[in-house]
């Protein structure tokens, strides 16, 4: 379990230099909900499974689709914004 | 007999003037204005070459940040400056978590008495099997009342920036209608046919969690994100007109009162008795009964409704700029 730990923190870290990294500002979102899911991991693995949900729903779902939206709004996307119109 | 007027007389009236000028025999204009032949654009070469010179020296000095010294000088530095200030800001921190007393400690500052009173009276206290919900609900209660407030500002803050404004002539309206259109989603076949199968199991887990707050991990705040966000796929999966059959501007405004308002009659006397505990009366129950430890359960489906609210208000504010 502990190594399996180990695995997740490093996955955190690299997923938090990735993000910041990443020429795509898409990609950049996708890489931080990944960092929430295992950030949520985590939180069961510490005991806390009242933060894990939380973080679950709000750090992979509503954040990300808020950058989501905004993204739409700021005409980031641009593949789909070509398709669209 | 009329009286007779002589010619001249006769072309000053107004009438005779309007007439001749509505059938084109006299321009008015002809005469009374001074009119100037046109001279050809003459282009002075010397004040060619001085905007020339202009431009060259902006595009050489302003933009062209590779060969201007300054500019070079000032983003070296700013680079070294960045990697210095991240380098100090993770050794502060890195140094301040080396200090920090080991993980469960007997000997921890954060094993005093607080701790044991709830730890040891909780249950007995709040009747909610869950501490931590017993904690926030009962004894904190007025902390997660402020949490809900903010939430509530929050998105008063965000209804006043994103707002489109509804007084507006036809035409725009249509032009809006159509930019609105280009935002709703289209009918994709394989997100309606999932978010089919989907919505009503995360709409049942939302209201579990809610229900189950005092019982199990999860709670309030947790289950009303869930809701919300299983309102938001709904939305994207079938549209805004679907969507307003159940949920309305008018729905939120009412949900989102009646909530904070019941929240704020059951717990708000906290701020005047100094969190100190008032019976309520309601008997706590069986520990482990879903209708058991007293106010916990309203107050965890209030806060549930202003979460699940408050997030899908969030989405359709930054997609649409209305509900």
């Amino acid at each position: 379990m502990l190594i399996f730990e180990y695995i997740l923190l490093g996955f955190l870290v690299l997923c938090a230099i990735s993000v910041s990294f990443s020429k795509s500002l898409l990609n950049s979102i996708i890489i931080f909900m990944s960092y929430s899911l295992v950030m949520s991991l985590i939180w069961i693995l510490l005991e806390s499974p009242d933060l894990a949900i939380t973080e679950a729903a709000v750090g992979a779902g509503v954040t990300s689709l808020l950058f989501f939206v905004a993204l739409k709004k700021i005409h980031a996307m641009q593949e789909e914004g070509e398709e669209d119109e | 007999m009329s009286k007779r007027i002589s010619e001249e007389e006769y072309n000053r009236k107004l009438s005779n003037r309007v007439r001749d000028w509505a059938t084109g025999e006299k321009d008015p204009y002809l005469g009374n204005l001074e009119v100037k032949e046109q001279t050809e654009l003459a282009i002075n070469p010397r004040t060619v070459r001085k905007h020339k010179r202009d431009l060259e020296f902006v595009v050489k000095n302003v933009y062209n940040t590779k060969n201007n010294r300054f500019y070079k000088r000032f983003f070296r530095f700013y680079r070294l400056a960045a990697i210095a200030s991240c380098i100090a800001l993770i050794t502060i921190l890195l140094v301040a978590v080396s200090y920090l007393p080991p993980v469960g400690s007997a000997e921890n500052p954060s094993n005093n008495e607080v701790v044991e009173k709830y730890v040891e009276d909780g249950l007995q206290d709040t009747g909610a099997v869950n501490i931590v919900t017993g904690m926030i609900l009962d004894y904190r209660a007025f902390d997660t009342f402020g949490e809900s407030n903010v939430l509530f500002i929050a998105t008063c803050t965000v209804l006043i920036l994103m707002r489109r404004d509804k007084k507006k002539d036809l035409k725009q309206a249509e032009a809006e209608r159509k930019r609105e259109s280009y935002y709703e989603p289209k009918a994709d076949s394989i997100l309606q046919k999932i978010t089919f199968l989907l919505f009503p199991i995360i709409l049942i887990f939302g209201i579990y969690v809610v229900l189950n707050g005092h019982l199990s991990p999860g709670g309030g705040f947790s289950g009303g994100v869930i809701i919300g966000v299983g309102l938001i796929l709904y939305r994207n999966a079938f549209g805004l007109k679907k969507t307003e059959r159940f949920f309305t501007e008018k729905t939120y405004k009412w949900v989102s009162f009646s909530a904070l308002t019941f929240y704020c009659v059951a717990k708000s006397y906290s701020f005047f008795t100094g969190a100190n505990h008032l019976e309520s009366g309601i008997s706590l129950g069986t520990a482990g009964d879903i209708v058991s430890a007293g106010l916990i359960l309203p107050l965890n489906i209030c806060v549930g409704l202003v979460v699940a609210c408050t997030t899908y208000a969030f989405y359709s504010l930054f997609r649409k700029g209305g509900f």
